[in-house]
């Protein structure tokens, strides 16, 4: 599938996000591992894959949350993450 | 014990984000290379502006192409209205934009998001900024503050500083001369490339003075929305952090070049 998409941040992810999460998680703030920022999900920069997305730390440029669909898997990679904090 | 939980009833599991097939219901052109579509989505939710959906395209072959886009239309409209600037070489805007008719059909899911999203409750002074075709999220919030009540309204002021590279570039440009209503609403346009001899506003890219002049002194605490190509974002968003405004208060959304 091709998931290049028209934006370049985390906003664009809220669909496959809401594919893992049951709550909207454009809002949730991420606690980057690599520099201890703490923003928006919707405010991290998006590197679109063939296969997912990759979400990178817009200060640090550490991945901070990786998301790749393969047939039959979603697999969710959150290293990059010590804390999600969603609204609910 | 487990009938108890046989018992919870299905309803009560979260919900994933369907995909549903719109109809389109009416089409609008917007300049040379932007449509408005207008859908007619069954069972839609309800959105906020600011919020977009995923549009999904499936060959015969099976091939899937996805794309993002914002909805334009005030949560007040039964339809949700979508629209698409055209890039020649992308796989799905050409579709929608060239090719989608009236009647047909085009699978979408959402609303999508809840970082770049105003409604009246954020209240205000609301100061949007838009790049091109970035405009689009932005013209959401814009028409829902004209359908507020008037107590609502103005407690809101909005500023809108919209970039585009000639006024034949600008969408929605009658409709937002008519929202203009100075000093509640007011509408400033910047042209980039071209713009008419007799044209006496901007015409540069948006700098620092630039938005010194047309935004809120950082003391006034405006929200502000900033939506457009990602190099006009991030200098944006910048400038307006090196001014003075809280960094919280700066929401953005890039629009990439893809299509």
């Amino acid at each position: 599938m091709h998931t290049e998409k028209m934006w370049l941040d985390g906003n664009a992810a809220g669909g496959i996000l809401r594919d893992v999460f049951a709550h909207e998680m454009t809002a949730a703030l991420a606690s980057c591992v690599g520099c201890g920022t703490v923003g928006p999900v919707g405010a991290l920069l998006e590197y679109g894959q063939p296969m997912g997305i990759v979400l990178r730390c817009p200060r640090c440029d550490t991945p901070v949350l990786r998301i790749v669909r393969t047939p039959g898997f979603l697999r969710l990679d959150l290293s990059g993450l010590t804390l999600l904090t969603i609204p609910d | 014990m487990s009938s108890d939980i046989r018992a919870i009833p299905e309803t009560a599991a979260p919900a994933r984000l369907e995909w549903r097939v719109a109809t389109v219901v009416d089409v609008r052109d917007e300049t040379p290379r932007a449509r408005t579509l207008v859908l007619n989505v069954p069972q839609w939710p309800g959105h906020r502006p600011g919020q977009h959906v995923d549009v999904r395209l499936v060959a015969e072959d099976g091939y899937q192409a996805q794309r993002s886009y914002s909805i334009a239309s005030p949560p007040e409209e039964h339809t949700v209205a979508l629209t698409v600037e055209r890039l020649d070489d992308g796989e799905v805007s050409p579709y929608l934009v060239s090719e989608l008719r009236r009647g047909d059909g085009l699978e979408i899911r959402g609303p999508i998001g809840g970082y770049f999203v105003w409604d009246v409750a954020v209240g205000g002074p609301l100061l949007l900024v838009a790049g091109g075709s970035g405009i689009v999220p932005l013209m959401a919030m814009l028409r829902r503050h004209a359908r507020a009540d008037a107590s609502e309204r103005s407690a809101v002021p909005v500023r809108l500083l919209y970039s585009a590279r000639a006024p034949d570039d600008v969408i929605y440009r009658a409709e937002l001369e008519q929202l203009a209503d100075p000093p509640l609403v007011e509408v400033v346009f910047t042209f980039t490339r071209n713009a008419p001899p007799s044209w006496t506003g901007y015409r540069r890219r948006i700098d620092r003075a630039m938005l010194e002049s047309v935004s809120w002194p950082p003391s006034a605490a405006p929200h502000a929305y900033v939506c457009g190509p990602t190099v006009l974002v991030e200098s944006v968003a910048t400038q307006l952090v090196e001014l003075g405004h809280a960094a919280s208060r700066v929401r953005t959304e890039r629009f990439g070049p893809s299509g």
